[in-house]
């Protein structure tokens, strides 16, 4: 039971963060009607505006150190740190969090640029240069950070008054012996958080009505005098912030690297296909039901029956999921039609 | 969208088989002066040429994008060099085993993605390489040998070696062609010879009434479907065929190199093959292979430059000027050839999405222009699919 839950609470977790991905492709897709291979990139930009961040945030001197007295040592102490001993540490301290702060205007600018720069000349080609085209992209994105920040991943601390694991079984009355870590915890409420914010502001703004009508129906909107182009634009942004946002507080759980954009790419648009096309409710259900599964699969006594389940049951469930219902989970009828 | 189709004659068919021919089997002489002219690259614009000759029948005939290809290349990779261990060192019953097995595979596999098309179908082919890559990497270690990769060692049974007596005594066997070891220049041969094959045969499915109706489905499936045509059997066809084109050249790299690596699945390897059959010209026989050739060229010229080559190249120039230089460039050499490549992907798809090929014909066209800028009437530009 414990360990059911607690594969539960991981696969939520992980779930979150391609939840996240598919919801801003799905965004992208039914605006749009693009095919972007470049969110991936968009959520590895994220984790690297972190990782710049507490670069900056670390600059260091040396400093002389007190705890040795033979002889004179020096140690590193980032500079804020030594200037504002206690405000400095604060924000040393948490540098990921500010970080959030520091990607959403950076995120917007670059979904902007990148929508006026690229997308915008690619709306009536074919599907495949769509796809192509970001494909490239993506690959040019994450070549120029592995050049400044190298091949290797880059660890990044959580605040430390979460750096330790929350005793969630006494809170459900399932004994002491079910810890987790409280950033997962955050990370998963901050997911929720994020999707539903997404969520209100489509339903209950007059931009979000705007654009629900345009990806409904886009000539009519046009014709009554609504510029759909510049909000289908905005969207674009906003989805590169979901994108950039899961990326920041992902560092914390997954040391970023270069390639992890790719890596959650593939199962993203994974995710997107089995919740259907188009359909933001389904980006979110597929994103946290595959999560779980995978979670699932990767338990001992599940490998232990089916060897090797863990590393393809995402992709087995979609495979399954298009031939079954081929509109994926919520998919609704017409979009994206052979 | 509806273009002429001028089918050439069947003797501008044998002209440019000819052409082709001489074209490869003469590398080794007209690549001199590029410094390509080694038998390890050569092989490799031969083996990539296969795979991209292969791609380019499903995706340039029918216009379906497969995102996992690189999945028929190690299948085929590995039946390759299973055989090599179990039977023999002789490369005609590995060639065989790994077009056969890429062929099966692509039949599983195609009967499943192609239930579906357009975006779906790409990323169904996607998910089914992703798969095999991670089971090779984990499950399938017995078969695959996961990281370390697929390798001959001295234990091997070979038995049609045995039974024949062929011994190598301490060391590893190399693969051999009944006698003629296929390492350096006999290798390069031998997959020149199977490039020339491969490329006869694309010429003639182009040509046949099979080719038509995949062009046929490029062009607009729905009507196919309404004037009773069953596309499926012939879609399926296409993806086996190219399958095992695929399985062809990952048969031929485990000749040159008995090594077969899970990471040839790996996507971004499907990905190396839509952008040389794009860079070369989807649809056109030619441009593939010269696609292929190209980017393992440039793979091979700009990896190879380092900082010290860039100061060197950049001597002259001021003290500032060259350090700015130096760093602006080795961006995009040396381990940075990737972004290049990313770069170059882009470039092709925004302003040249029919690839060079587009390119030569847009240039042929210019110069038709001049000379026949008094005819009344335009000749009908050739369609994609010539040549």
């Amino acid at each position: 039971m414990d360990a059911i839950f607690l594969q539960v609470l991981n696969g939520l977790d992980k779930g979150g963060a391609y939840a996240l991905i598919a919801l801003g492709l799905t965004l992208v897709f039914g605006t749009l009607g693009v095919v972007n291979f470049a969110h991936g990139a968009l959520f590895m930009l994220g984790a690297f505006c972190a990782v710049t961040l507490q670069k900056v945030l670390t600059i260091s001197t040396k400093v002389k150190d007190e705890s040795i007295t033979f002889f004179e040592a020096f140690k590193e102490v980032p500079i804020l740190e030594a200037k504002f001993p206690v405000v400095g540490g604060f924000i040393v301290d948490w540098s990921v969090p500010f970080a959030i702060l520091a990607a959403i205007p950076i995120m917007l600018v670059v979904g902007l640029v990148m929508e006026r720069g690229l997308i915008r000349h690619f709306y009536k080609r074919p599907h495949a240069d769509q796809i192509l085209v970001t494909f490239g992209l993506a690959i040019v994105v994450q070549e120029i950070i592995r050049h400044y920040f190298g091949a290797n991943p880059i660890p990044q601390s959580a605040p430390d008054a979460f750096s330790g694991s929350a005793n969630i079984g006494a809170l459900f009355g399932l004994g002491e012996s079910v810890v987790y870590p409280w950033w997962r915890l955050i990370y998963l409420a901050f997911a929720g958080l994020i999707i539903a914010g997404v969520f209100a502001f489509l339903q209950f703004t007059t931009f979000g009505m705007v654009v629900r009508a345009g990806m409904q129906d886009r000539e009519m909107v046009g014709l009554l005098g609504i510029n759909i182009q510049r909000r289908f634009t905005i969207v674009f942004g906003l989805a590169a912030v979901v994108a950039g946002l899961a990326g920041v507080m992902y560092t914390p759980i997954l040391p970023p690297d270069y390639h992890m954009g790719m890596d959650f790419l593939v199962l993203s648009f994974v995710v997107v296909v089995v919740g259907g096309m188009g359909s933001l409710g389904g980006a979110v259900l597929a994103g946290f039901l595959l999560g779980i599964l995978q979670s699932f699969a990767s338990m001992t006594e599940v490998k232990s029956v089916i060897p090797g389940i863990d590393q393809i049951i995402i992709y087995l469930v979609a495979v399954v999921v298009l031939l079954v219902r081929p509109r994926g989970l919520l998919g609704r009828k017409g979009v994206m039609e052979d | 969208m509806i273009t002429a189709h001028r089918q050439p004659s069947a003797t501008a068919d044998w002209i440019l088989v000819v052409l082709f021919s001489a074209a490869v089997l003469t590398m080794p002489w007209w690549l001199a002066p590029f410094g390509a002219n080694y038998p390890d690259l050569m092989q490799k614009f031969a083996i990539y040429g296969v795979f991209a000759i292969g791609f380019n029948i499903l995706f340039g005939l029918t216009g379906y994008l497969s995102f996992g290809h690189a999945a028929f290349l190690g299948a085929g990779s590995y039946a390759a060099v299973w055989c090599f261990k179990l039977l023999s060192m002789n490369i005609l019953p590995a060639i065989v085993a790994s077009v056969c097995v890429a062929g099966v595979f692509a039949f599983l596999i195609g009967f499943i993605s192609l239930r579906r098309s357009g975006i779906y179908f790409s990323i169904l082919t996607l998910a089914f390489a992703q798969m095999s890559y991670n089971l090779a990497y984990s499950v399938l270690t017995p078969i695959t040998n996961g990281e370390t990769g697929l390798q001959l060692s001295l234990s091997d049974p070979r038995v049609v070696d045995a039974a024949l007596g062929i011994s190598t005594g301490r060391s590893l066997p190399s693969t051999t062609l009944f006698g003629i070891k296929m390492s350096g220049m006999p290798g390069f041969w031998f997959c020149a010879v199977v490039l020339i094959i491969a490329f006869f045969i694309a010429l003639r499915i182009t040509r046949s009434p099979f080719g038509m109706m995949l062009r046929a489905i490029k062009s607009n499936q729905t009507r196919m479907k309404y004037t009773g045509f069953n596309t499926r059997p012939y879609l399926i066809w296409a993806f086996v065929i190219s399958g095992m084109y695929a399985g062809l050249a990952g048969g031929l790299l485990s000749v040159t190199d008995p090594l077969a690596g899970a990471e040839r699945m790996q996507w971004t390897a499907s990905g190396e093959v839509v952008l040389m059959t794009i860079l070369g010209g989807a649809g056109t026989l030619i441009g593939p292979v010269l696609g292929a050739s190209l980017i393992k060229y440039f793979e091979n010229i700009f990896s190879a430059i380092n900082t010290r080559d860039l100061n060197q190249m950049f001597d002259g120039l001021p003290e500032g000027l060259q350090d700015f230089a130096v760093s602006t460039v080795g961006l995009f050499v040396g381990d940075g050839w990737h972004l290049t490549l990313g770069l170059m992907f882009m470039i092709v798809v925004i302003f040249l999405p029919g690839g060079i090929m587009e390119g030569v014909r847009r240039i042929a066209r210019l110069f038709k222009r001049d000379k026949t800028a008094s005819a009344p009437v335009q000749a009908p530009a050739p369609s994609a699919g010539q040549g």
